[in-house]
């Protein structure tokens, strides 16, 4: 019995490990016996039911996403401290190299996966419907569903550490390496699986915002009057929907290599690896475009309403996302010029990611031109946004420099690279969702996050920023090689790598400072009692913060681009405020419990496919299917809200 | 919002369009009368263009893998003429059938409903059954999807879509009973509507199978 036990500790929880394990352990239990007391305590347990897991409402959606990615990025920020930590010095053995290849693997998945993906999706979420006076999405039943699939793969994902073992052959995973002949345990099966669980979400949540901009917009909402946030979701709506598809197969072929013995993938049998890095890729690079384009969108917004001027270039920015999004197809292959696809192939391909850099250029000039002879006001949202401009330029010039094919075979995989991709990721994505975070935040939860502790975020981010990466580009070109865990000291490379280590702890304690801001503001932040606390421009500025469960009494009809503004300066904001007599029963969707348990079910189905118990995996598929069965004969899912309660509710928000 | 965008979509008059059915409110099909089942077939649509996109895939593992034969058993020597072609008329009666369905739908005919969909279903099952045996044939014969790259790849692009059609006779099923317990309403009509889709959909695919697969497998 004793035996069994630390049979089972040792193969499952990995005790033998030692101390980074049973801390984490010890926190995870200690964090869900809080959670669990605290709600117990308050009597919380059938309100986080109500309100949260079962909710189909957009807002409360998004604010889960947000509070998911911000979690996840402190994970994906631990894994990079712990990977800075250990490359500070050389002949350094502060983890070994198994720990130091599944820390990369999962700071990677983690960061692009289930931070960037699932904040672009909080913005999405919450902006849109409001933006295009929308009481919620085509199908908010679906959007539950979509949570709660990226919810429980993360989730899966994330407890690989702790049961059975992390995924450790990079972010990208390629095979051979990622085959079970040469990566046997649970890990990368945890990789494939929670990928695609969270995968089968985006895919729908693809289809779901596509579905809502262009089907459930306001009257008068032309596809030329919509915020260019909206259009940028759009344009990644567009995207995931042709992309995502490409890593359902990857990972779906690379998991019956590892599960039922077929060769795709392998060395034997007539395999062939290189097919899963173009597949992967055909996902890959759109997927980058996919999470920036929305930040682009979020730059856009911010930028117009702090320079208090209409968006320069209107048109050229719409036309920019669609063509970034179309090009963003012909350019996977840089990702691996040196596989040997022949010069053609290479110089169709170097051509193809060059040409990105002119719509992008377009949009960074109109940025600019729209600051010019503004009247700037340098709010933390500007602030993150005037950061992106350089920092973008300088990684994008370097994306340029990388898709030079010839030249790259001397770039490839080096420092140069990892320094330019978390030069646009950080500089675009991150700036650019934290920007979104602190602009919409008040329209979230009715209160602004506090200017003065964002401030010194804000200095630490982006000094700790260039402190991190801009030696690491030097480090590239000096031979320096990505997932290297140590390198001897006669190199050269220790004064750089401690630098650039200093700037990765400078960064973190930004990401601390964004914390304590957090909390310093729920009690103490700016409350938001107009709705309109930045001077906004689009009609998610017209209703009160926080939005009503209905977000809009009434519809409006839009008769101009920026249409908040445009009432704001001919005095006629009361054109939005809704008339009791013109106020009508609303219809709105039901809360179900069903998209939690879909979640629930596909994560016990991932879970037993990752250990080949078959069991939980059928048991898992089967919950899936009863659920979806479940649906399919439910009729009565929507209610009425009765006029008064409308009525009750706006009054009481002064509007009526 | 929806009055405006039927306005804007139909025109004004169809005379052909004219049956008893259609008279009440306007020219549209019922399946899209109401704006809420518009917008989740316009979903569907969407849904449908991923689902095409992750056969795509499907379908270039097996180019770039179908002569990865590694000495064992080629296209040429498992595929089965009579079996094949069995198998496509089968599924193309039923997406047939599948549309006279969605028709006697159009024109309020529950019980023709109902009839054509039971015989879409049984269509399907026999074309399952019909794969299942050629699977069966094949594995053993050793013809495993473990023996080969290319085995591989046929037997999951080609089992991708089975189990597309099986996943589809389970789905039709439950349409058929609410069909049958609540007649023809805008909810059932756009499920009968969709469901068909999809079938029409996986027939799609299949004419591909049948002719990239199969018909190159045995010709070329």
């Amino acid at each position: 019995m004793l035996e069994a036990l630390r049979n089972f500790a040792d193969t499952y929880l990995m005790w033998h490990e030692g101390p980074l394990i049973w801390g984490s352990d010890a926190l995870i239990l200690l964090t869900v016996i809080g959670i669990v007391a605290v709600l117990t305590y308050f009597k919380k347990w059938g309100w986080l039911w109500r309100e949260w897991l079962t909710t189909v409402d957009h807002k409360k959606i998004g604010i889960m996403y947000m509070i998911a990615a911000l979690l996840m990025l402190f994970r994906g920020g631990v894994d990079a401290e712990l990977m800075r930590t250990q490359l500070a010095f050389p002949g350094n053995h502060f983890l070994d190299a198994e720990h130091y290849n599944q820390i990369f693997t999962t700071h990677g998945t983690i960061m692009i996966l289930f931070m960037a993906m699932p904040f672009i999706f909080a913005l999405f979420n919450i902006v849109v419907p409001l933006q295009i006076g929308a009481r919620d999405v085509a199908f908010p039943f679906l959007n539950a569903v979509s949570f709660w699939l990226f919810f429980f793969g993360a989730l899966l994902f994330n407890i690989s550490f702790v049961f059975g073992g992390s995924p450790d052959a990079g972010w990208v995973s390629y095979p051979p390496l990622s085959e079970l002949e040469f990566d046997p345990g649970p890990g990368e099966n945890y990789y494939l699986l929670g990928i695609q669980i969270s995968g089968i979400g985006s895919i729908a949540t693809g289809i779901n915002f596509l579905a809502t901009i262009l089907k459930m917009r306001a009257p008068g909402m032309t596809l030329m009057r919509m915020p260019l946030f909206t259009w940028s979701v759009l344009a990644a709506s567009i995207m995931i929907i042709f992309a995502f598809p490409a890593l359902t197969v990857a990972l779906a072929l690379l998991l019956l290599d590892r599960i039922a013995g077929t060769h795709f993938f392998t060395m034997l049998h007539g395999g062939n690896p290189t097919m899963f890095v173009n597949l992967f890729w055909i996902w890959g690079h759109p997927e980058v475009y996919i999470v920036v384009l929305p930040a682009f969108g979020a730059f856009s917004e911010i930028v117009a309403t702090f320079s208090r001027k209409r968006i320069f270039g209107y048109g050229s920015m719409v036309s920019s996302l669609m063509l970034i999004s179309i090009i963003s197809y012909f350019v996977w292959v840089h990702h691996f010029f040196t596989m040997g696809a022949g010069p053609d192939v290479n110089t169709f391909f170097a051509i193809a990611s060059m040409a990105v850099a002119i719509p992008t250029g377009v949009k960074v000039f109109n940025w600019l031109f729209t600051m010019f002879q503004g009247r700037i006001r340098l709010s933390l949202p500007m602030l993150w946004a005037i950061a992106f401009v350089p920092c973008f330029a300088i990684g994008g010039a370097t994306g340029v420099m990388l898709a030079v094919a010839p030249a790259d075979y001397q770039y490839h995989n080096s420092y140069f690279l990892i320094a330019h991709f978390h030069q646009t990721l950080i500089g675009g994505v991150v700036f650019g969702m934290l920007a979104g975070m602190y602009y919409w935040w008040p329209k979230m939860f009715g209160f602004k996050l506090d200017e003065r502790l964002g401030r010194w975020a804000f200095w630490f981010f982006n000094a700790g920023f260039y402190v991190c990466f801009m030696p690491q580009y030097a480090l590239g070109f000096m031979g320096m090689q990505r997932r290297m865990y140590v390198y001897p000291a006669d190199l050269g490379w220790g004064p750089l790598n401690l630098v650039s280590t200093i700037g990765a702890y400078l960064m973190g304690i930004g990401f601390l400072f964004i914390v304590a801001q957090v909390v310093y503001s729920i009690r103490h932040g700016e409350r938001d009692l107009t709705g309109d606390p930045w001077d906004g421009r689009t009609l998610e500025w017209s209703l009160p913060s926080p939005v009503p469960h209905y977000n809009f009494a009434a519809i409006p009809t839009v008769t101009d681009r920026d249409m908040w503004w445009v009432l704001k300066n001919e005095g006629r904001t009361e054109d939005l405020q809704p008339k009791s007599a013109d106020l009508k029963p609303i219809h709105m969707p039901k809360n179900s419990g069903a998209p939690f348990l879909i979640g629930v079910s596909f994560f016990v189905a991932g879970f037993g496919f990752v250990f080949n118990w078959w069991l939980p995996a059928v048991a898992g598929l089967c919950g899936v299917a009863a659920c979806l069965a479940w649906r399919s004969f439910q009729y009565d899912d929507e209610y009425s809200v009765p006029v008064e309660e409308v009525m009750a509710t706006e009054i009481s928000l002064g509007r009526l | 919002m929806a009055v405006i965008e039927r306005e804007l979509t139909q025109p004004a008059q169809h005379p052909e369009r004219e049956s008893p059915s259609h008279h009440e409110s306007g020219h549209l099909p019922p399946e899209y009368r109401d704006h809420h089942q518009s917008v989740r077939i316009f979903g569907f649509w969407l849904f449908l263009a991923t689902d095409m996109l992750l056969f795509a895939c499907l379908f270039a593992t097996y180019l770039v893998l179908k002569t990865h034969t590694d000495g064992g058993p080629a296209a040429r020597d498992l595929f089965d003429v009579p079996g094949f072609s069995a198998e496509t008329l089968i599924l193309l009666t039923s997406s047939f059938t599948g549309g006279l369905a969605t028709l006697a739908m159009r024109r309020g005919h529950q019980k023709q409903v109902l009839g054509w969909l039971v015989a879409t279903m049984a269509l399907g099952l026999c074309f399952l059954g019909l794969e299942v045996k050629e699977f069966a044939t094949d594995v053993s014969a050793g013809a495993t999807m473990q023996r080969s790259a290319f085995l591989s790849a046929f037997f999951t692009l080609v089992g991708t879509h089975g189990a597309h059609v099986s996943y589809g006779i389970l789905w039709m099923f439950m349409v058929l009973l609410q069909v049958a317990r609540r007649g023809i309403t805008a909810v059932t009509a756009r499920k009968v509507f969709i469901v068909n889709l999809y079938w029409h959909f996986l027939d799609v695919v299949w004419v591909f199978i049948f002719t990239v697969v199969y018909l190159f497998g045995v010709v070329m």
